[in-house]
């Protein structure tokens, strides 16, 4: 353990992931919905350190574009259009029945994995080694082509459909049809009027 | 470092996003509680990515690919949430009990 | 069981040019290497229709017709290159890799491909030069010609492909676009479901192509069909798997070419695919969709005829393309839909081509596809030109059309004659020279077991075949051009634009059977014989004369026949009387009774009980899940509880309290409360994968 503090790396992990347990943490046991987006962007912002720290340089900033930029900012339009509370509000989670309930759950999950992975792994070593982000579009259009072309209609299929969704219809079909019939009329007695 | 710690903190941000999962009633908490779970699968993929020194980095390329995924089901389900919100003018989860016929 | 052949090997080969010797055939050039464009140029089109046909000045017509106009040339061009000096190209670049088997995209430009090329650039042209005045006034008539396009251009990427993936992309995309245009009248029941029909015919059959091409594919160690090829021309000691499986690969690749080709068991979609618009049908039935079964069976051909591989399929292909020649060309005589008739004649003929591969005679095959392909395009447009403008798909509201309608009655009186196969025309040359390999195969085929006599009877149902297709050919004329006009609608002669389309058809199905004249020309042989593999085939140097004198004598006698039934100036309700035989008509008329047999026998038993079974899934078994998790749960937690109980340790009594808690939410199961079923399966995991961890 105290060769294992020795390590700077370390360091900077245990300064990444205390704000990033503590992010998750009050993310999801905030009352305040907006406050809660805000603590998921620390989470997110800690993953994104945690991937520079492991030299996934390219996965680090996709997740602060992405996440932090675009999935962020869907949340809180989310938040507003559905007119959740903004203030401070009890109501925003479970009984307390249901959340031990769910506390033993998660915990359960927890010490299971870890476990899992401490009788798996015990103490394997690893090593950063920073990826180029060359080598990784090299492999993501020659080995990974075809999950990419998957990905893409995936993307595409959630397009159409949050389109499809959250369209709101057009005007009633009875309204429509009304109006139409009305300018076939008016245009009918003008051409009567003509002849 | 050891690989350890990076699952450990993986599991814990994964059990954190089941917990909100279970206990949050409003819809958009308990996606981007989903949120969370993927963060922590990404941390996953990419400490054995490093582990596994897999020369065409896939575990990189999945978590890029969890990513995508991942502003997709975002994308869906704030959709799904907006029609629920506009049907029955809430987005509490536990007000859904169509399921009990 | 199938070693019905035995010395297959003797036959002789093609062409001095195709076979031994490689280094004979040139790369063609600039003309192969940009060949690409091809298949390229009608995808891309079939697109830019769909998105700016709208804003052209002939609504989308103007690009799809440039394009075909474009496949025509450059198609004439390779075929006039490939005489000159045989071509044999294929290029392919690595777009993915599974496992060690690269999936290639490229093109192949041989005799084989050429054919086809020309085959589906000039008939095609043709056909939608027509359409635009058959489809003026459609309300989807840009979309028809989007799709007419994809349809032309997935052909043309199947007859490109170097290799089978490519090969299945071609063929599914002809499938789905054959989809699209069966059920372009999609507002008619009938369209629709004709429609379906086709796919999922299609579909059944497709099966067998996807095994065929895994298990060929897979024993090679390659795609490419230049590697599936040369391992055949190795021999069966060179390639002790591809030996081993090539029954079974060379088989299921047939039941591929069954479906797309309609042959027997599978025929049932083509006539019912009659219900898209006619230039549909007719670029269907002639040179697309239908020959692609034909044409796979060519591209593998050496595979079918080394010895050591799939020879005894040859067995198989030959029985099948005999029946279906006899049996659907008996059904074209008692339709009264003219494109019916001229539906069930494309199976009879597509019979007579399979007969032809599975004899063994490559050229004969595929020559009587190509000419096939230019009377029958003609013969489909014609009937389209009738129903323009008589309003009516039944011959009983046609007759005495040769009047009003003079063009279409020169040009149809061709394509009959050449169906027929009446001297001097293309089918007289190609069905010659089928029965002339039918003939001679019958001596190939071993005596021992049974061979030669089934090759025997397939002969004979081939000259019958011959005697019937001139029958209802005859009798097609009769009843629509002859007589009185028994319709309501006003006949009238149909625009230029889609009369001039049957004359460009009518002149290369009088004169294209030239191009194969024993004795005198080889022309055709020589086209398709060249290319990078060795094919062995036999093709007849001279007439058969006594094949010759049975063919014609049946085709003139079916041809006789048929006018004297169904003629004119002799009203003779009598003979056509005599003509309903009892038992046999209905039994025609009903099809044989195989759609019945499909439907009852296969597609009803299977829905009622499908419909039921999901019925039956939804109401118990999820219900049974999520019950069967909640119980799963409380046992666990009791077991472990029971352990807690005896005190075993304190350290289990956090799991007992979540078990407890479990056990607790047991209560509340059926709230219909998404989380809670949520929490439930989030246990029950938890529980199951921690078993799990502890055993191992």
């Amino acid at each position: 353990m105290n060769d294992w503090l020795t390590q700077a790396e370390n360091w900077a992990f245990i300064l990444i992931a205390l704000p990033m347990v503590l992010g998750a943490w009050r993310s999801v046991t905030s009352r305040n919905v907006v406050h809660s987006v805000l603590f998921l962007v620390i989470t997110l912002a800690a993953s994104a350190a945690l991937f520079l720290l492991l030299g996934a340089e390219f996965v680090a900033w996709s997740v602060v574009l992405v996440y932090i930029g675009a999935v962020i900012v869907l949340f809180l339009f989310g938040i507003m259009i559905t007119r959740a509370p903004l203030g401070m509000e009890t109501e925003l989670s479970h009984s307390n029945q249901t959340k031990l309930g769910a506390a033993l759950v998660s915990g359960a999950l927890f010490a299971l994995i870890t476990v899992a992975v401490i009788t798996g792994f015990g103490e394997t070593e690893i090593v950063s080694n920073p990826t180029r982000t060359s080598e990784i579009g090299q492999s993501m259009f020659e080995r990974f082509v075809i999950p990419f072309e998957v990905v893409s209609v995936v993307l595409l299929a959630a397009l159409i459909g949050g389109i499809v969704l959250a369209r709101r219809d057009p005007a009633e079909p009875g309204d429509s049809s009304s109006s139409l019939g009305g300018a076939q009329s008016a245009h009918v007695t003008a051409e009567g009027g003509e002849a | 470092m050891i690989l350890g710690q990076f699952i450990i903190l993986g599991a814990a941000l994964f059990s954190l996003g089941v917990y909100g999962v279970l206990t949050r009633r409003n819809a958009v908490l308990v996606l981007l509680s989903v949120e969370l779970m993927l963060a922590a699968v990404n941390i996953n993929f990419v400490a054995f990515d490093t582990y596994a020194r897999d020369v065409t980095a896939g575990g990189q390329i999945f978590s890029l690919f969890v990513i995508a995924v991942g502003a997709a089901e975002v994308g869906i389900g704030l959709a799904i949430v907006l029609l629920i919100f506009r049907n029955r003018e809430s987005a509490n989860v536990d007000e859904l009990d169509l399921m009990k016929l | 069981m199938l070693q019905l052949l035995t010395n297959a090997n003797t036959l002789i080969l093609a062409t001095e040019e195709g076979g031994h010797a490689a280094e004979a055939l040139s790369d063609g050039g600039l003309l192969a290497s940009m060949a690409w464009l091809i298949p390229v140029v009608p995808m891309v089109a079939a697109f830019a229709i769909v998105f700016y046909g709208k804003r052209m000045p002939y609504k989308g017509w103007d690009i799809a017709i440039a394009v075909m106009g474009f496949e025509a040339l450059y198609g004439t061009a390779l075929l006039l290159a490939h005489i000159a000096s045989p071509i044999a190209h294929d290029f392919q670049v690595e777009i993915a890799r599974i496992g060690s088997m690269p999936i290639e995209w490229g093109w192949t430009v041989d005799g084989l491909s050429i054919m086809m090329y020309f085959l589906v650039g000039v008939v095609g042209f043709f056909v939608f030069l027509y359409a635009k005045g058959y489809m003026e006034g459609d309300i989807r008539f840009t979309w028809f010609f989007a799709s007419f396009t994809l349809f032309a251009g997935g052909m043309l990427v199947l007859v490109s492909a170097p290799n089978m993936i490519q090969l299945i992309v071609g063929w599914e995309l002809v499938g789905v676009s054959s989809w699209l245009l069966i059920g372009h009248y999609w507002e008619d029941h009938y369209a629709s479901s004709s429609a379906i029909k086709a796919m999922l015919v299609n579909k059944a059959a497709d099966v067998g192509l996807f095994v065929g091409a895994i298990i060929v594919s897979m024993s090679v160690g390659s795609f490419r069909f230049s590697d599936i090829l040369h391992a055949v021309e190795g021999g069966a000691a060179e390639a002790p798997l591809l030996a081993q499986f090539a029954f079974w690969g060379g088989l299921a690749l047939f039941i591929g070419a069954m479906g797309k080709s309609a042959q027997f068991p599978f025929h049932v979609w083509l006539p019912d695919a009659m219900a898209g618009p006619t230039p549909v049908s007719a670029l269907m039935h002639a040179a697309t969709m239908v020959t692609a079964g034909v044409y796979l069976v060519g591209r593998m051909f050496p595979l079918y005829l080394t010895d050591g591989f799939a020879t005894e399929v040859r067995a198989v292909i030959i029985i099948i393309g005999g029946l279906t020649l006899f049996l659907t060309g008996l059904i074209a005589l008692v339709q009264d839909d003219i494109k019916k008739v001229l539906a069930y004649s494309t199976l009879s003929q597509l019979g007579y081509m399979t007969a032809a591969m599975g004899a063994g005679a490559y050229t004969a095959g595929l020559f009587h596809l190509f000419t096939h392909a230019f009377f029958k395009a003609l013969l489909f447009l014609g009937a389209g030109s009738v129903i323009h403008s008589v309003h009516s798909n039944n011959m009983s509201d046609m007759g005495g059309l040769r009047k009003t309608m003079p063009w279409t009655y020169r040009t149809f009186l061709v394509g009959s004659l050449a169906l027929a196969g009446i001297p001097l025309f293309a089918g007289f040359f190609s069905k010659d020279e089928i029965l002339a390999s039918l003939n001679y195969a019958i001596g190939k085929f071993s005596t021992a077991d049974g061979g030669s006599s089934v090759a025997t009877i397939v002969l004979i149902l081939a000259i019958s075949g011959a005697f019937i297709t001139a029958f209802y050919m005859a009798r097609t004329v009769m009843l629509t051009f002859h007589g009185e006009y028994k319709g309501q609608a006003h006949p009238h002669e149909s625009p230029k634009i889609m009369w001039v389309p049957l004359v460009g058809l009518a002149v290369p199905s009088a004169v294209i059977g030239f191009m194969n004249w024993p004795g005198l020309t080889s022309t055709f042989t020589d086209v398709v014989g060249g290319r990078a593999v060795r094919v062995l085939d036999h093709h007849a140097t001279e007439f058969d004369y006594l094949m010759l004198s049975f063919g014609l004598t049946a085709a003139v006698a079916g041809g006789l026949i048929g006018m004297r039934i169904w003629g004119p100036d002799k009203e003779t309700q009598a003979a056509r009387d005599t003509f309903r035989i009892p038992l046999l008509y209905p039994l025609l008329e009903n099809k044989y009774y195989i759609d019945d047999l499909y439907m009852d026998g296969v597609i009803r038993p299977i829905r009622g009980p499908v419909a039921r079974a999901i019925n039956w899934t939804n109401g118990y078994v999820i219900d049974f899940v999520v019950n069967g998790a909640g119980l799963l749960a409380r046992s666990v937690g009791k077991v472990v509880y029971w352990f807690d109980q005896r005190g075993v340790d304190g350290a289990i009594h956090a799991s007992g309290a979540v078990t407890g808690a479990g056990g607790g939410m047991l209560r509340l199961l059926q709230t219909g409360k998404v989380q809670q079923y949520a929490i439930l399966i989030f246990a029950a995991t938890v529980i199951l994968v921690a078993g799990l961890v502890i055993w191992f």
